[in-house]
């Protein structure tokens, strides 16, 4: 009793094949979409590596990547087999290797769906790195005349003006390292004395925030340095000012940027491979369709097209049983093995 | 003396109504990418019309979207007709449309000369309103709570931060204007006291820019106020002082972003206009070699085709000479209707 049997004649198996090929090179665009949005995914993750310790992880684009690659591969070919199914002098050459390819098929079906899953699991790891991240970049802020580490400033200023945050949590962040770099102090200067002497570390810390903080739609000018000094401006309440700074902290939004994009790419891959699994069992019914022609000379004759030839079950216990009687086969072949050693 | 004559056999024919039909579905996509840059272009000024005084001319976008739909319909109806040309009961409906579509089509191109033109010559004119607007601009920074301008702050942050400029002609614009509104200014302080008095007109100046000049790039912090001051500042000499702030101003830089985006639409536009005359050239010969089948049933017979009738001279001797006629028909007409009236 086959799974899902449909009796076809010659107009239905015509147009089954001409839809079926229709449908592989819309998933070979599919393909496509998926190779450029791995590829999308590597470059932003590129872009701000700096900011992430140059430490993150960039299996999850690669994947994308290499599946997108295959996908096309896979799905050209069975295009291809499709365009050929209706001419039998052509099909012919393609039957032998329809099975192993629609095995194939299935795995990789299976490995789509597992690629969907870690798009939205990743982002448990690329918290944790963006976390770690941003704290060195902050805390290497300064350090303009250092090789390898001149750039993090321009860096961090255009993340906090791109992404419109300040600091790791929040701009108090900022007040508790040295983000103005010791070539710029003026040591004999008795304020900056006091200040280093203020602290265990030696550290010139101030209640200012780099320029970068600044939220542009703020009615006036911006208050950058001595935050928390309200006698220092006129008018000025540093506990109720919501629009001198950015409020939120640039590990939030960077991780609600990034969760974005691997939530919508994922989304895409499970769209991807419901695609791919329709276009397998089109595959199937058009190979089983075209192996049970009543009469094979006849292409105008009766057939019939299934998922499986048996049922679930019964398919089941077959592989079981295979892989039962292959075991089996090798034992017998260790005993004879054996036997002949043992005479000899 | 045909111009440009060309024997056709049905090979040829099929081959160049194929050809040619090709070519038209390119123009269609040409005609769509007209339209959208046009759209591009619209939008983009509409987003930057608060720097320009709202005085801005759409004239090129509007022109570009209607050409751009021109070009589609055209071209949709001339890849439609060579398509038919191969199929005689098809072709002939549209045999008696031909002429005056390629009129309409010498006449498309000239619009498109036109347009071309126009994206060249109007780049003097957003200059001009560049400069002007950006003046205003800077002058209405402060105004953030006068209805009407009070996100002019904000759009004028932006628009320096994502271009990298500072002020008009350079930063220096800033010390001219008060760009601190009167609400955040002590009065009572004998500082602002003295600084407001020290000129005419009784504004707070200072050698100050605002916070969206500052250069990401540059190794040290900011330096926003008391720029001109050397002392103010530890080891800073403003003289020297490249890469603290942006030293270009915003007319220069929004200027060439404009200029280049109008350029290279006009570069498109003259693309377009010689493929639509290569279309147009195409199609004559076309219908030339299908007129002139020596015997009309036969499909497989050959035929000549041509781009003009007679020369180039005789042509336009023929032109001038309908056109006398037309005048000449006009006082005929005119001196009958002052007999009938005696």
């Amino acid at each position: 009793m086959a799974l899902m049997l449909i009796k076809f004649d010659m107009k239905k198996r015509v147009k089954l094949a001409q839809t079926v090929w229709f449908m592989y090179w819309f998933a070979v665009m599919a393909g496509v979409l998926v190779f450029s949005m791995g590829l999308f995914f590597k470059i932003e993750l590129r872009k701000r590596s700096e900011l992430m310790d140059n430490n993150e992880s960039h299996f999850l684009p690669n994947l994308l990547i290499l599946m997108g690659l295959v996908a096309c591969g896979i799905n050209a070919f069975g295009g291809k087999v499709c365009y050929d199914s209706l001419d039998p002098s052509k099909f012919v050459k393609w039957k032998p290797m329809l099975k192993c390819f629609l095995m194939v098929c299935v795995g990789f079906n299976a490995l789509l769906l597992v690629t969907a899953l870690l798009c939205f699991l990743m982002r448990i790891p690329l918290q944790f790195t963006l976390a770690e991240g941003l704290k060195n970049g902050m805390k290497y802020y300064k350090d303009t005349d250092t090789p390898g580490r001149c750039y993090m400033k321009r860096t961090l200023d255009l993340m906090q003006i791109e992404f419109r945050c300040c600091g790791n949590d929040n701009f108090r962040d900022w007040f508790e390292i040295q983000w103005v770099s010791n070539r710029y102090l003026d040591f004999s200067a008795k304020e900056v004395k006091d200040r280093i002497g203020s602290n265990v570390d030696g550290q010139y810390l101030m209640d200012g925030v780099p320029f970068s903080c600044c939220n542009p739609s703020s009615p006036r000018p911006c208050i950058q340095l001595q935050m928390t000094n309200n006698s220092a401006y006129y008018s000025y309440d540093h506990y109720t000012e919501e629009l001198n700074v950015w409020k939120r902290g640039c590990r939030d939004s960077m991780l609600s940027y990034y969760g974005g994009l691997m939530n919508t790419i994922g989304l895409l891959v499970v769209l991807v491979t419901m695609l791919e699994v329709a276009v397998t069992i089109g595959l199937q019914y058009i190979d089983s369709s075209l192996s049970t022609l009543v009469n094979p000379e006849d292409p105008e004759s009766e057939s019939e097209g299934w998922i499986l030839e048996k049922t679930v079950k019964e398919t089941f216990t077959d592989i079981m049983d295979k892989m039962k009687s292959m075991g089996k086969g090798s034992k017998v072949d260790e005993g004879g093995e054996a036997a002949v050693a043992t005479v000899s | 003396m045909p111009f440009m004559p060309v024997k056709f056999n049905l090979q040829k024919r099929v081959k160049l109504a194929q050809g040619l039909w090709m070519i038209y579905w390119l123009s269609v996509i040409v005609g769509i990418l007209l339209f959208s840059l046009g759209i591009f272009f619209k939008i983009e000024l509409r987003k930057r019309s608060e720097m320009m005084d709202n005085n801005e001319s759409h004239l090129v976008p509007n022109l570009l979207i209607l050409v751009g739909l021109l070009a589609c319909g055209v071209n949709a109806f001339g890849g439609k007709v060579c398509h038919d040309s191969l199929d005689p009961i098809k072709f002939a409906k549209w045999k008696p449309m031909l002429k005056p579509f390629l009129l309409l089509c010498c006449g498309f191109n000239a619009l498109l000369l036109l347009t071309a033109l126009l994206c060249f010559l109007m780049q003097f004119a957003v200059y001009l309103t560049l400069a002007e607007g950006l003046k205003n601009s800077i002058k209405f920074y402060k105004d953030t709570d006068t209805p009407g301008r009070c996100f002019m702050k904000r759009t004028l942050d932006l628009t320096q931060i994502e271009f990298r400029c500072c002020g008009n002609n350079n930063f220096r614009d800033w010390f001219e204007v008060q760009w601190i509104s009167n609400r955040y200014l002590d009065m009572s302080n004998d500082l602002v006291k003295d600084r407001v008095l020290s000129n005419v007109e009784g504004k707070y100046l200072m050698d100050s820019v605002p916070f969206s000049c500052c250069n990401p790039g540059s190794p040290r912090p900011c330096i926003q106020h008391h720029l001109t001051n050397n002392s103010a500042h530890y080891d800073y000499d403003h003289r020297i002082e490249e890469l603290n702030i942006w030293t270009r101003g915003c007319r220069e830089a929004l200027f060439s972003y404009f200029s280049s985006m109008m350029t290279s639409i006009g570069v498109l536009i003259i693309a377009t206009i010689i493929l639509e005359s290569v279309d147009m050239a195409g199609l004559k010969y076309l219908t030339t070699a299908l007129e002139t089948m020596e015997d009309p049933e036969n499909p497989e017979c050959e035929s000549d085709g041509w781009l003009l009738e007679k020369g180039v001279k005789e042509t336009f001797g023929d032109l001038l000479a309908k056109l006398k006629t037309l005048g000449k028909t006009n006082q005929v007409v005119e001196g009958g209707d002052s007999v009938s009236i005696l």
